[in-house]
Parts: C-alpha cells; structure tokens; sequence
C-alpha cells in the first residue's frame, strides 16, 4: 500500500483540513440554533462563551489551512504546464481535464469557482470567532449580530461544501499524483 | 455575594467585523473578476507565479478585508452603530462579491 506524496498532500488539504471543517460545522449548528435563535432559552456563561470562541477559531483555523494549502500546495501541481509534446496528460490534471469536452467543464466551473469561493469560509468564521470571543453572553444583546452570526456561517458551511464537492470531482477525473513514493504498508506475501 | 455582571459592550466592533468580511468578499469578486477580463491585471495578480494570479487576487482581498477591519474598529469602537443597516450593506456586497467568482456570471459580464 503506497501513496504518491501529491496525493498525500491533496488528502491533507481536503480530507484532512477540509473534511474536519465540514465536520465542525454540525457543532456550529448547534451552537447557532441555541445561541443566536430567537426563544432559545442558553445564554452562554464568560466561561462557555470563551469555549464558543475558541472553537470557532479551530474551525477558523482549518480554514485558513485548507485554502492555504490547497492554493500554495496542491494547486500549482494541478495548474503545471506540460512540455510542448507531450501526448500523456496525467501529470497535468488541469490540461487533461481541458483536452476533453466532456470534463472541461469540472476544471472552468469547477476549479475555477472553488479556488476562489473556498476563501470565503476562513474570512467568515474569523469574524464569528472574534465576535464570539468579544462579545460571549453579551450576544444575546445583539439581535443583528447574531444573524450576521447566523448568515457568515451558513456562507462558510456553503463555500465549504462546495469547494469540498468539486474538490472531490476534480480529483476523481484527473487526480494530483506524483512526487515521491510513499510506503504505507508492505505485504508479508 | 454579588454575582460580577460586566457593563455592555458597544456593538461597534462587531459591526466593524460584520462589515469588514462583506468589502473582503466585495474585492475578492472585483479582483477575480478583473483577473479574468483583463489580461494586465491578471499580470499584477501573478504575484507567485506557481499559483499564478490567484496568489495576488486572495492575499490583496485579504489585505483589503484586514485594512478595513482595523480602520472600521477605530472608527467604531466606542459607537452604537446600526446592524440592520450594517447588515443590509453586508448581505448585498457579500452576495455580489460570490456572483462575481461565479465562472458563468463573469463570463455573461464580459459577452463570452
């Protein structure tokens, strides 16, 4: 059992960062629906608002390494340009999937919308972390805030979910591979 | 023994916050867009050339959300300020700035 260091790298930035963050969001939502829904009854506690804060900065925080590593990382292997020539696409994911009518599409909306919509979520849930952190119980004084709170995480959660959704298309019809070879586990056969 | 019960905070820091993500997300949508239609400003973007001109469109909007985060929150920072406004100006700017990173939106914009 063996990964390529690309591909290693392509599963830190989306199923690690990416799918931990989508996982966190079913905490926000719980969060969402006691804190900031009209006639719930939890005002949190300076101790449990911290405890919201800080885990709306861990998600922030998946955040900021997600798109960090997927436009620093995974990206430029996925955007390389090949020698002029070459007939093997499967090194140049982006040429591949643009040498085909029927896949160009994942790559000028797919590719194209998620690069960009994916930074969305970490500026968004920097925002509900800080006003989380600022204002902890207090929030319940703040109406506004709390559907700004409302509305920056369901715009994270969306740009999220989608970046991780074309992530995973992208991936399957021209996958980042390469680099160095890692072995995982041998068979003994 | 009294309970401690900390004095209100003034909302204007969180407005400064509230705001500051939609002029993030507004610039990002311009600067995408922009990268896409003009081939000059797709240069200015290339600012590391591997990730091409998206490095420059996401860290100048970040810089342009962090600038006017910090600018707002001295601004407002001792203010009452009005969140419904706030959020209005918000809502409309967060939700052109994400039409305009849509690749079938830019393409309308510019007759493609």
């Amino acid at each position: 059992m063996e990964i390529t260091l690309r591909d290693a790298v392509t599963v830190l930035h989306g199923m690690g960062f990416g799918g931990l963050l989508l996982l966190t969001f079913s905490g926000a939502g719980i969060v969402v629906y006691s804190v900031c829904i009209a006639g719930s009854s939890w005002t949190p506690t300076e101790r449990e608002g911290h405890f919201l804060g800080l885990y709306f900065s861990v998600m922030a925080g998946l955040a900021w390494l997600a798109v960090i590593a997927g436009a620093y990382l995974v990206y430029p292997w996925y955007r390389a340009r090949p020698p002029a020539g070459t007939s093997d696409l499967s090194a140049y994911p982006q040429r591949l999937l643009m040498s085909d009518p029927l896949t160009t599409g994942w790559h000028d909306i797919g590719m194209e919308w998620k690069e960009h919509l994916a930074w969305f979520a970490p500026i968004c849930l920097t925002a509900v972390a800080y006003i989380f952190l600022r204002y902890r119980g207090q929030l319940r004084l703040y109406r506004g805030m709390r559907e700004a709170v409302i509305g920056f995480i369901a715009l994270a959660f969306f740009a999220t979910a989608m970046a991780g959704f074309f992530g995973a298309m992208l991936n399957k019809n021209a996958p980042v591979r390469g680099g160095r070879t890692i072995v995982i586990l041998r068979s003994r056969s | 023994m009294t309970e401690f019960t900390p004095s209100p905070l003034t909302n204007g820091k969180g407005a400064a916050a509230i705001l500051a993500v939609a002029i993030g997300a507004l610039a990002l949508g311009i600067f995408t867009m922009a990268g896409d239609a003009v081939p000059s400003a797709a240069s200015f973007f290339n600012v590391w050339a591997p990730t091409g001109p998206l490095s420059g469109v996401t860290g100048l909007s970040i810089i342009v959300w962090l600038v006017a985060w910090w600018g707002l929150s001295l601004l407002w920072r001792e203010r009452e300020v009005s969140l419904k406004g706030v959020n209005w100006a918000a809502a409309l700017m967060i939700v052109t700035g994400l039409l305009l990173t849509f690749p079938p939106v830019m393409d309308l914009l510019q007759g493609k």
